[in-house]
């Protein structure tokens, strides 16, 4: 095979081949070709993403670390940074989902604790086809059972989640996995190979020919030969993964590192050209002296193996000795690879020969960067002129609510959570079910709220507005808590951006995220771009996921959407515009994805959030609910439900009652007041010049909403937590 | 008083014991890594939960062999306290300190959740400050947690009043229900025929604040607390 041949075959362009050779000034032989085509992927190199993705806000006085490192760091007072981030691992996950969930998470955990961050939480946002098929039960399995297999056993709370069902999804589920870690702000270590002389050393599992060229993989759409690429996926080893956390922490903790890189994809040579590239030093390394679990590897093989659970460290010479002994301690057995050079190149070694010699900078930062070409699809202003209020009204809207509560995509997901340990490390003041999750900082007394959030049905209808509302929606989750956003974390899943239908759909998604952004006052500070999810052509919904972090100041007023007391007021925050286009009712009870979604006004939205953190902080709020699928109608049902109390809600007059009832849109929150407290928030949601609106009373053990004098809605809780609670331990036992 | 937690490669929910003791109860505490051969000066010693080895093989099978597992044997053997929660009871049960076995959870699934197990025998140093009959809500998080012992050994438990916690529902009542992994008899959690060596599937270590939903777990190191201060006053005398 020629050269020619063989760059293509590895995913590379002609044109890419061209620019490698101007780059290196020369041709590259086979194992270096081999690491441009790992690091050039479009996994590693964000080519046909990176210009879009500069539209970001990745500042604030809090930010200490944004985007390019292994995860974002935020100051959250007292000393102490939060370190997050998100990741898709969607291609594994649809060949193998245990595994390939499994890795999702080992791979996330490693981003955290290589900054130097302990890690406190997992959350995760999943995606799948058809509940009904035996394959789609299988993937959905499998995928909870790998998520729970890896974050129980590493001991990490996997805390919340999200889980939506759409036949786009059906060949290729999403599987976004993202950590939170906490650490004291001055223990930053950054993936940085500096000083020369200092040795490069490699810590963890042996190296075995798993998940050889699965960033290709994962830069690929999904056909009928990917079953073949099984062996692209990558082995979870969980207990390791313990292991060389705990101890990667504290050689970290007892600054015997200089930097620090955990093996992700592209394997060695993602760490060694990374961490060479941003120190500006290159490194010189021995394949012979990489621990093997296989024998006869080929060095191509060695310098590109995703074997999981694997460290890279950059440590002094003075401080082998002491690195040594804290991995002796849990039996790993650090190795020394190689060295820091002045060079700006890596070099690899392999029985005496030099067989790789590359400038580090191009093969980690080289790759070009593409402006896609962009079309509106011919299906947007189709969708958009679909007007569902020419829909029949339903006959019994206790029915309609009934069966929204059942359909999986809001139904409760316990039996999908409780085989998560969400309670390990004993710091989960909420856990899943809630709007965000609460963790405590027992160090500084605060606490963190998190959330993940996105809505592919949205997005695809209007991908502008969908990326709005993904970053609305998850900070109003944290604001419903009572938390400030401080950051996001991004997971950007689409089709294939070489098609100008879909880089529309990632540019308008990208645009409106970070319009969202600025005018909410949160930054990017990390995330991952997964794209060619297509299965035969045929693409995924444009899926952008919101990972969002919160700081509580006072633990101790956290909010939940759980009602509390009879007698209490029912108040509703927020513009009054919704609409049924995207509507969970629309797609649960008309079987239909179509219409337009409402306006999205962010800075009422700031308003709204800010407005209620103000009257949770106050301690004015004995419930907050923020209202999303489903409407004020699931939204209500939900926070009787949690609360084990009913409620009675008088809409305001509708001409549209499915609208009313069910009609989604942003900026809206559900919060119940105690009625002595009820005049003082009226006040101040007058002040603040919020639009609002109290909607009835907690009270009884049935859910009542009238129309005028009509009752148009009376269930029972008890009818409703059937409906609510029983849909996947049905569907799966 | 001095309590010790074991940490084996593994072990994840050292931290919780630790953070228990040492900040809720305010009792010195210290870690203690599996190859210590000894296991000091100490008067409680915790196995704690997790997935020692990766529980790849059988749940606790290979921690106890662990060199502070010998050590662990001699201070239970001359009456030391040790409590084993969740895989510590597993690994206990393998080290044959404690009868019976842990396997599989019937369904099959890992399960993490509130369950109420009720005290049924309260003459032991770990159960002392409950009453007779007490349901306490705790949480369990495990997928090896179906207690088994054979026809012959359970009747001799029994006659030993070696069963310490069952699971029941809100009430103490037994019922198929309240069994969250399929345990022979609702059994979750026993002791050995002296009386000092306790294992239990439950976390009653993430059941010690108000924050985290329940404060029934601290009754099981209150009596612990209050057992080791009796014989410390007696001691003094």
């Amino acid at each position: 095979m020629s050269d020619q041949d063989l760059h293509r075959t590895l995913g590379l362009t002609d044109h890419e081949y061209k620019l490698i050779t101007e780059q290196m000034g020369r041709e590259p032989n086979e194992v270096e070709l081999n690491m441009y085509s790992v690091m050039w992927s479009e996994h590693c190199s964000y080519k046909h993403s990176r210009s879009a993705l500069k539209l970001f806000p990745t500042t604030s006085p809090r930010v200490i670390q944004g985007p390019g490192e292994n995860a974002g760091v935020v100051d959250i007072g007292d000393g102490w940074a939060a370190v997050f981030k998100i990741e898709s691992h969607n291609h594994p996950s649809a060949i193998e989902p245990h595994q390939g969930a499994a890795t999702g998470v080992g791979g996330i955990l490693r981003d955290i604790y290589t900054m130097g961050a302990q890690p406190v939480a997992f959350l995760n946002s999943l995606r799948f086809g058809n509940l009904e098929t035996a394959r789609g039960r299988y993937l959905f399995d499998g995928v909870v059972g790998g998520i729970g297999g890896y974050g129980n056993c590493v001991g990490i709370p996997t805390v919340a989640g999200e889980i939506y069902f759409e036949p786009c999804y059906e060949g290729n589920p999403l599987v976004n996995a993202m950590c939170v870690g906490i650490m004291p702000a001055d223990q930053l270590v950054l993936g940085k190979a500096s000083g020369e002389g200092n040795l490069v050393v490699l810590v963890g599992a042996l190296t075995g020919r798993d998940g050889i060229h699965g960033v290709t993989f994962a830069s690929e759409e999904l056909s009928e030969e990917s079953e073949e690429k099984r062996p692209a996926v990558q082995v979870g080893d969980p207990f390791m993964g313990k292991l060389l956390m705990d101890a990667t922490l504290e050689t970290i903790g007892k600054k015997l590192v200089t930097g620090v890189q955990d093996f992700g994809g592209a394997g060695l040579t993602c760490a060694l050209t990374e961490t060479a590239s941003r120190a500006g030093t290159g490194i010189e390394v021995d394949l012979d002296q990489v621990p093997l679990r296989e024998e006869d590897m080929h060095p191509f093989e060695i310098l590109t193996s995703e074997s999981q659970e694997r460290m890279l460290l950059i440590v002094e010479p003075d401080k082998l000795k002491a690195v040594e002994e804290v991995f002796g301690r849990w039996d790993l057995k650090p190795a020394v690879i190689g060295k820091v050079t002045s060079g700006e190149t890596v070099t690899a070694r392999y029985q005496g020969e030099v067989v790789a010699s590359v400038p580090a900078a191009s093969v980690a930062g080289g790759a070009p960067v593409y402006n896609p070409e962009s079309r509106e699809p011919a299906y947007f202003r189709e969708l958009a002129n679909y007007d569902p209020l020419n829909m029949p009204l339903p006959e019994d809207y206790g029915e309609v609510l009934l069966k929204l509560l059942a359909a999986p995509d809001i139904a409760s997901k316990e039996w999908v959570w409780r085989r998560y340990d969400y309670m390990v490390r004993t710091c989960t003041l909420q856990g899943p079910g809630g709007d965000s999750a609460v963790i405590r900082i027992r160090e500084t007394g605060k606490a963190l709220a998190m959330s993940v959030d996105g809505n592919g049905r949205h997005t695809y209808l209007d991908p502008y507005r969908g990326g709005m509302m993904a970053v609305a929606e998850a900070t109003r989750n944290l604001s419903c808590s009572g938390a400030d956003p401080i950051g996001i974390t991004d997971c950007l899943n689409f089709g294939n951006p070489e098609k100008p239908e879909i880089y529309w759909q990632f540019s308008q998604a990208v645009e409106g995220m970070a319009e969202a952004c600025r005018v909410l006052n949160v930054p990017v500070v990390g995330g991952n771009v997964s794209f060619y999810n297509e299965v035969q052509g045929e693409a995924i919904y444009p899926t952008p996921v919101v990972g969002a972090v919160g700081l509580l100041k006072d633990p101790a007023k956290q909010c939940v959407p759980a009602l509390r007391r009879d007698g209490d007021h029912l108040f509703l925050l927020g513009p009054q515009e919704v609409s049924l286009g995207g509507s969970q009712y629309l797609k649960s009870w008309c079987g239909k994805v179509s219409g337009s979604l409402a306006e999205v006004d962010l800075e009422a939205e700031r308003d709204v959030q800010d407005l209620i953190r103000d009257l949770i902080n106050a301690d004015l709020v004995q419930s907050a609910h923020d209202l999303s699928d489903g409407g004020l109608a699931v939204a209500l049902a939900e926070s009787c439900l949690s609360g084990r109390i009913g409620a009675q809600v008088n809409l305001a007059p509708s001409d549209y009652l499915p609208l009313a009832l069910f009609g989604e849109g942003p900026s809206r929150v559900l919060f119940s007041v105690a009625p002595e407290d009820a005049d003082r928030v009226s006040q101040l949601i007058m002040e603040a010049k919020v639009e609002s609106s109290k909607i009835g009373i907690v009270k009884g053990d049935a859910l009542i909403i009238s129309h005028g004098d009509d009752i148009i809605l009376k269930l029972e809780l008890s009818a409703m937590q059937a409906a609510y609670e029983e849909v996947f331990s049905c569907i799966m036992e | 008083m001095k309590f010790g937690v074991i940490v084996f490669p593994g072990s994840n929910c050292d931290l919780d014991s630790y953070h228990l003791v040492r900040d809720v109860l305010n009792k010195e505490v210290e870690y203690i890594h599996y190859s210590e051969k000894s296991v000091g000066r100490r008067d409680v010693i915790i196995l704690p939960g997790g997935f020692t080895y990766g529980d790849y093989l059988r749940s606790g099978a290979i921690a106890r062999f662990s060199p502070v597992m010998n050590a662990v044997a001699e201070f239970a053997d001359k009456g030391g306290l040790v409590l084993g929660i969740c895989n510590g009871f597993q690994v206990l049960t393998e080290a044959g300190l404690l009868p019976g076995a842990l396997c599989r959870n019937h369904h099959l699934q890992f399960r993490c959740e509130q369950v109420f197990v009720r005290v049924d025998n309260n003459s032991l140093p770990f159960t002392l400050s409950a009453s007779l009959g007490k349901v306490l809500e705790m949480p369990v998080a495990h997928g090896d947690g179906s207690y088994y012992a054979p026809p012959e050994l359970l009747e001799e438990m029994k006659a030993n009043d070696q069963i310490v916690f069952r699971y029941t529902d809100q009430n103490g009542d037994v019922t198929p229900q309240a069994n969250p992994n399929g345990s022979l008899e609702n059994i979750a959690g026993v002791c050995n025929r002296a009386g000092n060596v306790v294992g239990l599937m439950p976390h009653p270590e993430r059941a010690g604040e108000k924050v985290l939903g329940s404060r029934h777990g601290l009754i099981i190191f209150k009596s612990i607390i209050s057992y080791l201060t009796g014989r410390e006053v007696v001691r003094n005398v």
